[in-house]
């Protein structure tokens, strides 16, 4: 299939994931439209990011379907579903610590490259050229998120902000039509934020689909297209920033954790 | 290549060729070029480990039965069917190749101590092998009478001219394993070493690379084999017991597992320790070689290779 | 002269091979202390095996101390030895990788090994049996009265264990510390001590496996790694973790082995113990007698 010039529809219908009897996900179905911004939000617990680990091919699902246009992914692997097109980042931040920044990303181009271990090896033109590809482009996505001064330095030496956005450049890297942000505001200052908001909004110029699983109800409020509320592994709510705000359930489900709405 | 590894590199083979001109006519050290010649043979097999284990992250404890298979094919095919060496050492590649594969893709599954007590558990069983078919291996007591090499009708039976090849080879296995690891097959090998979960994620077949990487330090220690056996004429199990599985995991950790200078190091270091410098000791060398491992690991987890910048720094300010 | 019957041979078979397993299944136990707490596989068990017999040896033979005062001096300085190679070489390393943990028991375990050098020579040893070397006889089978020492203590080794593990304050905070390391802290267990604690039991049940198998089978310097790799043969058959499966992966391994030895071929008896160590490993990591759920929740 070529994923170049389609845009990528996503679609989960009835998707079930439980861990030694816990249910994580109880049957859980949602879209997401090609050129948009998602946001998936809900309390802790509510199997936001168990979401995005079955979708990445991370664990199986114990039931239902995921499709890419049409195409039944649920139970690839990983890697097979990042050569469809779809990338993500990290909760807990997962760079390649002993990696240069530069080589992080370098790592993302691994899928949009092809040399052997004997090409490699015996350095062959066509591995060369390849490689001095794969560096340019590097390069070009450590320039998009800001951090193509950084490139040399080891990626555990970096500030956690910094991390953040490594990862989302290594993600790029592989020419995703899809990007899945786990929580990419966790941990970031005011300013970082409102950078964040402006690097997701180019992202989407780029014509990548982005779902954000996101704790920041003003980012999520101000970026986003459409949103899907979670609570106990179920759908709670889905649609339109201002329809979210004003829904009863979504009140209730954080009434806990006292959101002050009126700075939404 | 990197500048730092094309100094290297250079410094390197330039020690290479001063050290027989010194080492012949200095007749204190005279056979230190028989010793070098196993620190290259050695050197090999662990610039495999040190990929394996220093840039993957996956430990062998079982890699003196990949030396020893490439020994015994050798030797066999030489003596028992008269192949030449050359044409043997291919078969032993071939042969080490597919017992490492066959025994890697369900190995390289398991993590951490599985895959350490695994590899043990293969490294002895092949070591009971060659010590119980008689008929094919001599058994305990091996064989002897294995031919030497040539090239092009020169035969190689001086020490001078088997130190060329061995460390000509060694030189050779260095600059492909330097390149693998300046590439994407070296990035993708450091990043499921990181970690496993996001290299995944980018698409990287991390059990594939896993596999392939044990292969080719399966290879590597096959090859080595093979210039052993031509080179000491005589095969016997107690070779290629566990122990030396150890010995070599210790040699590349010593000298600082994840950088392949780090292995040449240590296995210069401690193949000189072991065949020269503690006959002092006699047979109570495992003490010190036990203590020397748990010193490093403790106090300096990165190897003494690490302390090879912090010295040139030292040098240079004073 | 007794005729010697094939069922006499099967029986002898059947008793080396369960004293042999009853030591595999001590130096399982050893491991799966250390592993329920730690999550350490520790590659100097053996060497507690090794060193408990020639300290016995030492104390029996050289020093001339009655049995039960040698046996119980034996027991402790291996404890001790357990206890300083925890304090001297785990605890400093916290937060080490798993690679860096394995590379540091093997560490201890080839200097244990050069010490037993160093101190008895490469020779094997040997000490009288327990209660006379006059062997009993069972439908044709000569059985030493050794082997019935070697089955009580594994016997008392059990009891002992599910007892400490089960009634006593400091078993339970192990378990609790297996767990969940963190969660234990913070209701006050100090989890170095307990690490502490188990290194040092795992210690004395070595000692013990050693100081009751050295009259059969003699006890060298060297013998410790290839008991270590069988004994966590028999932990992983039995489920990693699980103690009741350890003992049985144990025996049975003992028993397969013994048979092989005496009905196919001696020299590759110690091939099959690995063979199916790599089987389990490949098929069946949860072990055969553990399930795959309660591989992941850690139990004894």
């Amino acid at each position: 299939m070529n994923t170049e010039s389609s845009p990528l529809f996503l679609h989960v219908e009835n998707l079930q994931k439980s861990f030694g009897g816990v249910q994580a996900l109880k049957g859980l179905s949602f879209k997401v439209s090609p050129g948009i911004i998602k946001a998936i939000i809900g309390p802790n617990g509510a199997g936001k990011t168990t979401l995005f680990n079955v979708i990445t091919g991370v664990f199986p699902p114990n039931g239902g379907a995921i499709a890419l246009n049409g195409m039944s992914i649920e139970g690839c692997k990983a890697r097979e579903i990042a050569r469809l097109g779809v990338s993500r980042t990290f909760q807990n931040v997962e760079v390649f610590g002993r990696m240069t920044v530069l080589e992080n990303v370098m790592v993302g181009r691994h899928i949009q490259s092809r040399a052997g271990i004997i090409s490699t090896g015996l350095r062959l033109v066509g591995m060369r050229r390849e490689e001095r590809q794969i560096r340019e482009s590097a390069m070009q996505h450590l320039a998009f998120v800001g951090l193509e001064n950084r490139a040399t330095e080891l990626a555990a030496n970096l500030p956690l902000g910094e991390q953040k956005l490594l990862e989302v450049a290594r993600a790029l890297a592989t020419d995703p039509k899809i990007l899945l942000l786990d929580e990419p505001a966790g941990g970031l200052n005011t300013r970082e934020t409102e950078g964040l908001a402006a690097l997701i909004h180019r992202i989407l110029e780029q014509g990548i689909t982005v779902v954000l699983v996101e704790h920041d109800m003003n980012l999520v409020m101000d970026i986003s297209d459409e949103i899907m509320v979670m609570n106990f592994g179920e759908k709670i709510a889905e649609g339109k920033p201002k329809q979210i705000k004003n829904d009863p359930l979504v009140i209730e489900a954080y009434l806990g954790e006292e959101v002050d709405y009126s700075d939404l | 290549m990197q500048s730092s590894n094309r100094k290297a590199l250079l410094g390197l083979t330039l020690f290479l060729i001063l050290f027989p001109v010194v080492a012949m006519n200095v007749s204190a050290i005279g056979h230190y070029l028989d010793i070098m010649i196993f620190v290259g043979i050695y050197c090999l097999i662990n610039m495999g480990l040190s990929l394996l284990m220093g840039y993957a992250g996956q430990i062998s404890l079982g890699h003196a039965a990949f030396f020893g298979l490439g020994a015994y094919t050798s030797g066999i095919l030489c003596t028992k069917f008269s192949m030449s060496p050359w044409l043997a050492m291919v078969a032993g590649v071939g042969i080490t190749a597919l017992v490492a594969y066959i025994v890697g893709v369900p190995s390289l599954k398991l993590k951490g101590h599985y895959l350490a007590m695994a590899t043990l558990g293969f490294g002895v069983i092949v070591h009971i092998f060659f010590n119980e078919e008689v008929s094919l291996t001599g058994g305990p007591s091996g064989f002897s009478d294995i031919p030497g090499l040539s090239i092009l009708g020169f035969s190689l039976n001086s020490d001078l001219s088997y130190y060329i090849l061995v460390w000509f080879l060694v030189l050779l296995t260095l600059i492909f394993s330097l390149n693998v690891i300046h590439s994407r097959i070296g990035r993708a090998l450091r990043s499921l070493h990181d970690s496993e979960l996001a290299a995944d994620a980018m698409g990287v077949e991390t059990s594939r690379y896993k596999v392939m990487i044990f292969v080719l330090s399966a290879v590597y220690a096959s090859v080595a084999g093979s210039l052993y056996t031509h080179y000491v004429g005589f095969l016997s199990p107690s070779s290629f017991d566990f122990f030396l599985s150890i010995k070599l995991v210790m040699m590349v950790v010593v000298g600082g597992m994840h950088n392949i200078w780090g292995a040449l190091l240590g296995t210069w270091l401690l193949t000189f320790l072991g065949n020269e410098w503690l006959h002092v000791f006699h047979d109570f060398d495992i003490l010190v070689y036990g203590a020397i491992l748990l010193a490093v690991v403790m106090f300096l987890p990165d190897g003494l290779v690490h302390l090879v910048p912090r010295m040139s720094r030292v040098w240079k300010r004073g | 002269m007794t005729k010697i019957t094939l069922t006499g041979q099967l029986i002898q078979y059947l008793f080396t091979g369960v004293t042999v397993g009853s030591i595999y299944a001590m130096v399982a136990v050893g491991f799966n202390i250390i592993y329920n707490v730690t999550e350490i596989i520790n590659f100097a068990q053996g060497e507690f095996v090794m060193l408990g017999g020639l300290i016995m040896v030492f104390f029996t033979v050289t020093a001339k101390l009655p049995l039960p005062l040698a046996f119980v001096l034996t027991v402790a300085a291996v404890t001790g030895v357990g206890a300083l190679m925890e304090r001297f070489t785990i605890n400093p390393l916290k937060n080490a990788s798993v690679l860096t943990m394995i590379i540091v028991t093997i560490a201890v375990s080839i200097l244990f090994k050069g010490i037993a050098m160093f101190v008895w020579g490469k020779d094997p040893y040997i000490f009288p049996p327990f209660s006379g070397s006059k062997p009993l006889f069972f439908y044709g089978a000569a059985i030493q009265t050794q082997t019935l020492w070697v089955l009580f203590m594994t016997a008392v080794m059990v009891v002992l264990m599910t007892i400490f593990f089960k009634k006593t304050r400091y078993g339970k905070a192990m378990l609790a510390c297996a767990d969940n390391p963190e969660a234990a802290r913070l209701v006050g267990i100090r989890v170095n001590v307990m690490i502490l604690i188990s290194f040092a039991l795992s210690a004395a049940i070595g000692a013990v496996a050693g100081a009751v198998i050295t009259p059969i089978s003699l006890m060298e310097y060297d013998r410790g790694a290839l008991l270590a790799l069988k004994g966590f043969g028999a932990a992983v058959l039995g489920g990693l973790g699980s103690f009741y499966g350890a003992v049985v992966a144990g025996i049975f391994l003992g028993i397969i082995e013994s048979m092989c030895a005496g009905l196919v071929s001696s020299g590759y008896k110690d091939a099959v113990a690995l063979i199916l160590l790599l089987l389990v490993l490949y098929v069946r990591p949860s072990g055969l007698f553990g399930n795959v759920e309660a591989s992941k929740i850690k139990e004894f």
